[in-house]
């Protein structure tokens, strides 16, 4: 083991580097083996054999922006539980009081978004009628 | 310096070898134990018992034709097999199989590196793996693999959380974040299993759902969205999808195993060198425990709806795991 503690990330970075030339050489070799044999139809978006209707670029449900605009908030939450959950022995019960605090607030937040029909996807709309 | 570097190296190598391996055969014992609870002997044909099957379709695989859809994206769509596959690859550096061991006059950890923020790094990586569904998805510009790609990057960001709040619990148990810390603080049969029993229930759940699998494989959803994200990939494209599906389902059993299960700690018998090989016997034994279990839910559960899913994850998952962090603070700072 080397010195520096840093120098443990070194073996991250090796695993890596063998983890993209796995990867490239896997693609290169699918590329080269395989035969190559191009027609129209087999460069069609598969639609079950129909004839593929319009683009794959269309308009998709608000929904999971918001599911992703949601879960970074509660990522961050998570985030902060993490050092607070290592320094617990020391904290006692001053830390536990200080995080259900914090912990209150963001399920507040979190019953904002419960009523306001976020995560209920059987709902076009949200709970209080109005288009999200 | 150097010699540290070849020690990663033949590591890196070994543990690569055996995961590619253990893949191609934990993929074999899917298809045989699926295949007997549906009554059926799942594949025999090629060599002893089909043992020989992963070879066969490999050589299928790589003989297949490589082909990319007109209106792909292209430079994106070779990146998002690649990049499923290198991140799954990446979470299993930190994975330890057992204790630290001298071996040729050398003392080394049987990891391939043990940091102090191991379990944290396995969180990143593994919610990284996001970006190869989302891009796979998006870049074939195909109707079934954009709805697949939406389905799975909201479903697994959505389980992630509930993922990492299950973790917070055992992690305060232990007061460290470093992977082999966190099984020495199980010495003595003292498993987390016992005090965390709602984080353990939570943290599988969300496994299930991180790595896509049976009941909440709906990204893939074969009756609805043809193969879901990787309805356009074919060839060794589309069996890196799977590689990185497999390869994630052991990091997360490996991650069971050390912070509920004890990682590797075990009652310890008989002469040195069984004494010595037992530790990595019983990892090995848990890990493979909880693969059974993927394929047994697989052979048994139907699939989750949409709605069921996304109501699931929210509003019983994330409460339920943020009630045990909690119950656990409190019970911690009372000590």
């Amino acid at each position: 083991m080397p010195p520096y503690y840093m120098a443990r990330y070194l073996p991250i970075l090796v695993q890596l580097l063998l983890g993209i030339g796995l990867a490239s050489i896997i693609v290169t070799l699918s590329y080269l083996i395989g035969r190559h044999k191009r027609s129209a139809v087999k460069g069609r978006a598969y639609e079950c054999g129909m004839d593929p209707v319009g683009d794959a670029g269309h308009r998709f449900s608000v929904k999971f922006y918001l599911v992703a605009i949601v879960f970074i908030l509660f990522d961050i939450e998570a985030v902060f539980l993490i050092p607070w959950a290592i320094e617990m022995r020391r904290l006692k019960l001053f830390g536990f009081f200080e995080m259900l605090v914090y912990m209150l607030i963001v399920l507040a937040g979190f019953y904002y978004i419960w009523t306001k029909g976020v995560i209920d996807w059987n709902q076009p709309e949200g709970a209080d009628g109005e288009p999200l | 310096m150097v010699a540290y570097l070849l020690i990663t190296l033949v590591k890196c190598l070994v543990v690569l070898l055996i995961l590619l391996t253990a893949v191609a055969y934990i993929q074999l014992a899917e298809r045989k134990i699926v295949g007997r609870m549906q009554s059926r002997v799942g594949p025999t044909r090629v060599g002893p018992f089909g043992l020989l099957q992963p070879a066969a379709d490999a050589i299928k695989f790589i003989l297949k034709e490589d082909v990319t859809p007109d209106g792909a994206h292209k430079f994106l769509y070779v990146l998002a097999p690649m990049l499923a596959v290198v991140l799954a690859l990446l979470s299993i550096t930190v994975i330890p199989v057992g204790p630290i061991v001298h071996l040729f006059g050398i003392t080394t950890a049987l990891q391939i590196t043990d940091i102090n923020v191991g379990l944290l790094f396995i969180l990143g990586v593994t919610s990284l793996g996001v970006y190869g569904v989302v891009l796979a998805g998006w870049s074939s510009n195909s109707k079934y693999s954009l709805l697949g790609s939406l389905r799975g990057g909201s479903q697994m960001i959505s389980y992630e959380l509930a993922l990492g709040l299950a973790l917070v619990g055992p992690v305060m148990l232990a007061g460290t974040l470093s992977l082999r810390g966190i099984v020495e603080a199980q010495a003595h049969l003292h498993w987390f299993i016992v005090p965390q029993i709602v984080a353990f229930a939570v943290y599988l759940t969300a496994a299930f759902a991180e790595t896509n699998r049976v009941p909440f494989d709906l990204p893939d959803a074969e009756g609805e969205l043809g193969a879901g994200y990787h309805t356009e990939y074919s060839a060794m494209k589309f069996a890196m999808f799977f590689l990185a599906e497999y390869v994630n389902m052991i990091t997360v059993s490996c991650v069971a195993t050390l912070v509920f299960f004890g990682g590797w700690m075990g009652p310890l018998f008989g002469p040195a060198l069984l004494r010595a090989l037992l530790p990595v016997l019983y990892f090995v034994a848990k890990v493979c425990c909880f693969l059974f279990l993927y394929i047994w839910v697989r052979g048994t559960l139907p699939r989750f709806r949409y709605d069921q899913l996304m109501g699931f994850g929210w509003k019983v998952m994330i409460p339920l795991a943020l009630a045990n962090v909690m119950v656990t603070g409190l019970v911690v700072a009372l000590h």
